[in-house]
């Protein structure tokens, strides 16, 4: 087990993406926020709060699930369903930012684009995740990352949150041998 | 979880997780999305061997609002009226590739027989099999319930309910006595004795023959249809007579808690067993139980097809 993101590496990382995304849009004004639930709705809600100390003003913030449009549904057990909640502004014409914990297959950013599309256009989609560790299945990029992670596929990337698993830590660690 | 025969299958994670899926449902229902991609290619079959409107209406709606392929099939108009059998009913709907049947059946246990023998390999859900149980309807009771009065539980401990009637006839009793025990409720059944079922004792569940006295300390009354087509005997002398001992009307209302619902999983009998001005009022839950009704489907086929049918596994 290897601790490659610490508490205060996780917390400089979302500061410095809240800033990019900022810059990215030209301020706050038509930018909304979707976490995807469980660890990136709790990232999402970081980052609208350290969006908002620094504009001054509230940011839309809210969660897309994707476990219904999953392209994995068949293959495993069924899923719990989590929360959407789309904020009271909507993401009609705005400059949508997702926010996940790992970003690795692409397939969940896919599943994500697809529940989007459910909802409303959006003007544009942006990307935004803790880590990327690779190994994408799909022609799918993240436009802010807080840490690249080259990774090994026998490798497993476990993001903790203070909100769920009572403290921050990214860590690296060979699965466990079936 | 590969079948829905019984809520007496149920434990309390299970149902527990239909209801929370439900609820995520519902959300989704009351915004603009009205249609989700995930059974898509799956094909659901409803098999109505006995008349319905709500409960087939809802599940077909359900299915199409998952996008599931929906083939209605209803004793009328169907080879069943020629005198055609479950088991080749059956298995011309495996022939078919049926994912799923949903069965209403006036025999007791032709749910159980779908899914134990062979016939078909799909997932089967009891819609209603005669006098025995009503599963889907007692979790969108549950359901409705819990939305009201759970402040925010997930199961409905320190409630009580009462369900009063024709407690003989219905299948919905059965399958709301086990649900609303295993979700930590009280129930209390108000019937005259005629019309409750031999071996009632057993049930988890209290019995009172005096309608008033159970009112005024109840969180919802749960009124039940007086089924005039499967009764044979005479069970009471006339229906002013039940109406007046066991009818929810007006003056009846007036002594419950002023948060209570009143609850009726329809058909309506108004003027029998609820009262016309009861039955619109603004405490009745009657219409959103329906509506509520399509949610919970939603999630019972979501449990039951999304995931892989070889590793059926649960919350």
């Amino acid at each position: 087990m290897n601790v490659v993101l610490s508490a205060e590496d996780i917390s400089r990382a979302l500061t410095r993406i809240s800033h990019e995304i900022l810059e990215r849009n030209h301020g706050s004004t038509n930018v909304a926020i979707l976490g995807i639930p469980t660890r990136g709705a709790h990232l999402a809600l970081r980052v609208a709060e350290i969006m908002a100390k620094i504009e001054g003003t509230n940011i839309p913030c809210g969660t897309l699930d994707i476990t219904l449009h999953r392209d994995d549904l068949r293959l495993r057990p069924p899923r719990a369903i989590m929360p959407t909640l789309i904020p009271q502004s909507g993401i009609e014409g705005r400059d949508v930012v997702l926010i996940d914990d790992v970003l690795f297959s692409g397939r969940t950013i896919r599943s994500a684009l697809d529940a989007l599309g459910e909802v409303g256009r959006p003007k544009t989609v942006q990307l935004a995740v803790l880590v990327d560790r690779g190994h994408r299945e799909l022609p799918i990029k993240a436009d802010f990352v807080g840490k690249n992670l080259p990774s090994s596929l026998d490798q497993s990337v476990r993001v903790s949150l203070t909100e769920i698993d009572g403290r921050d830590e990214v860590v690296i660690e060979s699965r466990k041998q079936p | 979880m590969k079948h829905l025969l019984s809520i007496a299958d149920l434990n309390l994670q299970e149902a527990i997780g239909i209801l929370d899926t439900a609820t995520e449902l519902s959300r989704i229902n009351d915004g603009q999305i009205k249609k989700l991609p995930t059974l898509r290619g799956r094909t659901v079959v409803n098999l109505f061997a006995e008349d319905s409107t709500r409960t087939r209406i809802s599940f077909e709606a359900a299915a199409k609002r998952l996008s599931a392929d929906v083939i209605n099939f209803s004793a009328k108009g169907s080879s069943i009226s020629k005198g055609e059998s479950l088991k080749d009913t059956a298995m011309t709907l495996q022939a078919m590739g049926a994912d799923a049947v949903v069965i209403r059946h006036s025999a007791s246990g032709a749910a159980q027989r779908l899914a134990d023998n062979q016939w078909m390999s799909g997932a089967v859900i009891n819609a209603g099999d005669g006098t025995h149980e009503h599963p889907s309807q007692a979790l969108l009771d549950a359901f409705t319930i819990r939305k009201h009065l759970g402040k925010g539980s997930s199961d409905l401990q320190g409630l009580h309910v009462a369900i009063v009637g024709d407690i003989l006839h219905s299948r919905v009793a059965r399958s709301n006595v086990l649900l609303l025990a295993l979700l930590g409720a009280k129930v209390t059944l108000v019937a005259p004795p005629t019309l409750l079922p031999i071996g009632i004792k057993k049930w988890p569940c209290a019995v009172s023959y005096d309608f008033d006295s159970v009112l005024p300390y109840v969180d919802a009354v749960m009124m039940l249809r007086v089924q005039q087509e499967r009764m044979t005997e005479l069970f009471f002398p006339n229906a002013r007579e039940y109406s007046r001992y066991y009818g929810l009307n007006a003056e009846r209302m007036r002594t419950l808690k002023p948060a209570a619902l009143i609850m009726h999983p329809g058909p309506m009998n108004r003027g029998l067993e609820i009262s016309a001005e009861v039955a619109d009022s603004a405490r009745s839950v009657i219409t959103e139980q329906v509506s509520n009704g399509v949610s919970v489907r939603m999630a019972i086929l979501y449990v039951l097809l999304a995931g892989s049918s070889l590793d059926v596994g649960s919350f």
